[in-house]
């Protein structure tokens, strides 16, 4: 039975790759099939009707055994949960969102490629399978936010995706290497991980497996290609860049904690990556006029979250973060995808303006995501949220105040995006027309902004499934520090942006992200363009000119100089012969 | 002028190839190659039979049979060729043969 | 006596060899090299191989050489009278000839100047040479009357222009 977590969704996108691409109503209907049994069985392991199946071994080798299993244990349990209840949402967002899109058959099996590899990464019972499902994903992503090729963004945004993965991806690869010849298993077996206890390679071993988080979920410097990513359909960004994929990094991490926990050095590293990397995104997102692209920064700084408590051994407020902000995240992804399905794709918003009262339900849920990332008090953000910060304040002070920074900036900039495209006046004529969106696109919203705010508390039980908080002092410190930030950005920002009709401070640093795809432009504009230039003059002259055709030519001179002797004289070779044999005879008897 | 040994057969025979070796480089004439080629081949069976008779043993008389019988089969189609090949360039010269492939 | 013949062919055979090197007619080559060839049949009698002399005379001399003669008439091979031996190919001749004659000096061990055997008890040498033939070495023997059709095809093949 379990089974049919991987075989509805892979069928479907078989089906529909194979015989239903041209017919859209018949590969939506199969794909939300799909998603829905693929749901329906995940809540049936949630409440123990389903068991885990038995292995299958498929590589069996002396020295590597490789199964394809599934691992059903509370992590995956919830994860599962989340993930295709979130997948089933936007399935059927999507039926509203795509409805006019001559592609959409395409679409739906893309969506539930998808699916199914992200159900892989969670079932995953060792590092190959995994390694599998983790590549899946990033082709499933690729597809999905290329699915408007035919606009250079949309194809260039997927290629920057697919190869900051691979960038990942590469040492992610190199880190299941090095595990396996140490420890001579592929396994999830905190046993098998013995062999790396106090060796010197268990920070290695941890850091290059955390560079494949590093690449899918976005965290400093493999970041760059989240935001571009926004170039997908909105759906897929709620779905893959917001709810699922880019959190498939934290849940391996939370997978692979037994390896990380060999090594204080690489928890440090992570916590740090995770912290800058929050810091970083808030501080993007407050000068972002995109409402997509403040989105995925923000996620951006919510990964960095988790990514950090993770890296502070708080796997349990991790997972907890990761659940809440994927109900959340795709609530606001929703939201901010009803509007522009109503504003016919238009992004700016400060073109936007007033949409609240043309959309009421849309504005009612979007606010409560907005007020639930925020972390306003009573809603799931803040529980989670808190978690986090517990966790940071009890083994990295300085990364707490960092993160509660960073808290304060969530509160900022939600209030801005907020304020300015769902309050005040409607600046463009779009938004005078405006009409609230079909029932198929606001019953999911509906249905996630109730998770929004019940998720974090703990009668909803998700702590209490992950076997309870870490141990350790709750400090009163957290909950007044994060209350503290939340108020003064919520203040900060209806201050700033309560009655502005435009950008009332710039910040070019901000705007321009940093600097950092300038950076890596440069980058590779000037080093790359040099070593390659070296390197072709190396291969040309060292490596064509005096090897290969040097080669040749100390080959052809011996060539014309022994064609000398071989003039085809029948006498020449007796008599050389001869002096062969004689010569011969006087080593064999020589005396 | 005593019992001749196996020595002194040994060394008829060797002085017998080397004459044959020296005609095979010396002369120019194919035909005249082929005859010096035949000496060294007899050479080599005068080597054998007077191994056989001084280690009483018929097996060298036997080789010298399966060298003879080789022999003239080597000068028959050596002799054709040689034919085929002074039809096609009017010579018998070794130095103007030179080429595999004409 | 056995010492006197050996000496009296030896002195016949080495002379007739080297006639057929430096002779500048063909013909006188082809006779010379019938003389080496009984010169040799007769140092095969004298160690007691008779059956292999008169394969010798026959083989050799009888169909062998008839074969080089009857060359030697079909080609015309004037040419070769009148052009000179060169004397570098008659100094590369010599030089083999002392070379591997000290060579086989060499390599004659010094065991053979005293192997003054006896001379092989049997009496029926071709008898015994053909049990040899076809018991021991049957397969040799069936291999180069193969050889011998072989050659006989061959030399067909290679003798007519058109096939």
């Amino acid at each position: 039975m379990a089974w049919l977590l991987l075989l509805a969704p892979l069928s479907s996108a078989f089906l529909v790759w194979v015989a239903l691409r041209r017919h859209p109503r018949a590969s939506q209907a199969v794909s939300i099939t799909a998603s829905l049994i693929t749901f329906l069985t995940a809540l049936g392991i949630a409440l123990g009707r389903i068991e885990a199946p038995a292995s299958l071994a498929w590589i069996d080798l002396p020295g590597l055994r490789v199964e394809i299993g599934m691992t059903l244990d509370a992590l995956a349990r919830l994860m599962l949960l989340m993930v295709t209840g979130v997948a089933f949402l936007i399935h059927v967002y999507s039926l509203g969102y795509m409805a006019e899109d001559p592609g959409r058959g395409r679409f739906f099996g893309e969506l539930s490629l998808f699916l199914a590899s992200m159900i892989g990464i969670i079932v995953a019972t060792n590092f190959v399978m995994m390694y599998i499902f983790w590549e899946l994903v990033g082709v499933s992503s690729y597809l999905l936010i290329g699915f408007w090729f035919e606009k250079n963004s949309a194809a260039d945004a997927a290629r920057k995706a697919f190869l900051a993965n691979r960038v990942g991806d590469f040492g992610f690869l190199l880190g299941i290497l090095t595990f396996w010849a140490t420890c001579g298993t592929v396994a999830f077996h905190p046993e098998a991980a013995r062999a790396l206890a106090g060796n010197w390679l268990a920070p290695i071993v941890g850091l290059l497996l955390f560079c494949g988080c590093v690449g899918k979920s976005a965290q400093i410097p493999l970041h760059v290609w989240l935001p571009d990513a926004m170039e997908g359909p909105t759906p897929v960004s709620a779905l893959i860049h917001a709810a699922t994929m880019v959190a498939a990094g934290v849940y391996m991490l939370c997978r692979i904690f037994f390896v990380l926990e060999l090594s204080p050095e690489a928890l440090s590293v992570i916590a740090w990556t995770g912290g800058i990397t929050a810091l970083v995104a808030a501080l993007i997102a407050t000068q972002q006029n995109d409402i997509k692209r403040v989105l995925a920064y923000s996620t951006m700084s919510q990964l960095g979250y988790m990514v950090l408590a993770v890296g502070c051994s708080g796997t349990t407020a991790a997972m907890f973060h990761l659940t809440t902000h994927g109900f959340f995240k795709a609530l606001l992804f929703m939201g901010a995808g009803s509007v522009l399905h109503a504003l016919h794709h238009e992004q700016d918003i400060w073109r936007m303006g007033g949409v609240g009262r043309k959309m009421p339900l849309t504005f009612v849920t979007f606010g409560i995501g907005a007020a639930a990332l925020s972390g306003i008090p009573g809603l799931a953000g803040f529980f989670s949220k808190e978690e986090i910060l517990q966790v940071a304040a009890r083994s990295q002070p300085v990364l707490f105040w960092m993160a509660a920074f960073t808290a304060a900036l969530t509160a900022f900039y939600m209030t801005r995006i907020t304020l300015v495209a769902f309050l005040g006046q409607p600046r463009t004529d779009v938004v005078r027309h405006a009409k609230e969106s079909p029932l198929v696109m606001g019953l999911p919203l509906i249905v996630l902004a109730g998770l929004a705010i019940v998720a974090g508390y703990p009668f909803f039980g998700i702590v209490r499934y992950l076997g309870g908080q870490e141990a350790g002092e709750n400090s009163l410190l957290v909950p007044a520090a994060s209350l503290t930030a939340v108020i003064l950005g919520l203040v900060a920002g209806a201050i700033g942006y309560g009655r502005a009709s435009r950008e009332p401070i710039a910040i070019p640093l901000f705007q321009r992200k940093f600097y950092f795809d300038e950076i890596y432009d440069w980058t590779v504009l000037k080093l790359q363009e040099e070593s390659a230039r070296l390197l072709s003059w190396i291969d040309q002259w060292i490596i064509g000119f005096v090897l290969v055709r040097g080669g040749a030519f100390v080959v052809s001179l011996g060539g014309e100089v022994l064609r000398l002797v071989q003039a085809g004289n029948l006498r020449e070779y007796a008599f050389v012969f001869a002096l062969g044999a004689g010569g011969l005879l006087f080593l064999l008897f020589g005396r | 002028m005593g019992t001749p040994t196996l020595g002194h057969y040994l060394v008829l025979s060797g002085l017998l190839f080397a004459i044959g070796l020296a005609g095979v480089i010396a002369r120019r004439d194919l035909l005249i190659m082929y005859m010096c080629l035949e000496i060294m081949l007899n050479a080599a069976n005068l080597s054998l039979v007077a191994f056989s008779r001084f280690t009483q043993q018929v097996r060298g008389e036997v080789f010298v049979f399966f060298v003879i019988t080789v022999a003239a089969v080597e000068v028959a189609v050596g002799l054709a060729l040689l034919v085929s090949l002074y039809r096609m360039k009017r010579t018998t010269k070794a130095e103007e043969i030179t080429a595999l492939k004409f | 006596m056995e010492g006197f013949l050996f000496w009296f062919l030896a002195v016949v055979l080495l002379g007739s060899a080297v006639a057929v090197v430096v002779n500048r007619s063909p013909v006188a080559s082809a006779l010379s090299l019938v003389t080496t060839i009984l010169a040799l049949a007769g140092l095969f009698g004298l160690l007691g191989a008779y059956f292999l002399a008169a394969v010798q005379v026959w083989v050799y001399a009888g169909a062998v050489m008839v074969l080089f003669l009857f060359i030697v008439m079909l080609l015309d091979l004037k040419a070769e009278e009148a052009a000179p031996i060169r004397t570098l190919g008659m100094g590369a001749g010599l030089l083999t000839v002392i070379l591997l004659g000290a060579g086989f000096w060499h390599a004659i061990p010094a065991s053979a100047w005293e192997a003054n055997g006896a001379r092989a008890e049997e009496a029926n040498n071709a008898a015994s040479i053909g049990h040899l033939l076809f018991g021991a070495y049957l397969l040799p023997f069936e291999a180069v009357g193969l050889l011998l059709l072989v050659a006989m095809v061959g030399v067909i093949v290679l003798s007519k222009r058109d096939v």
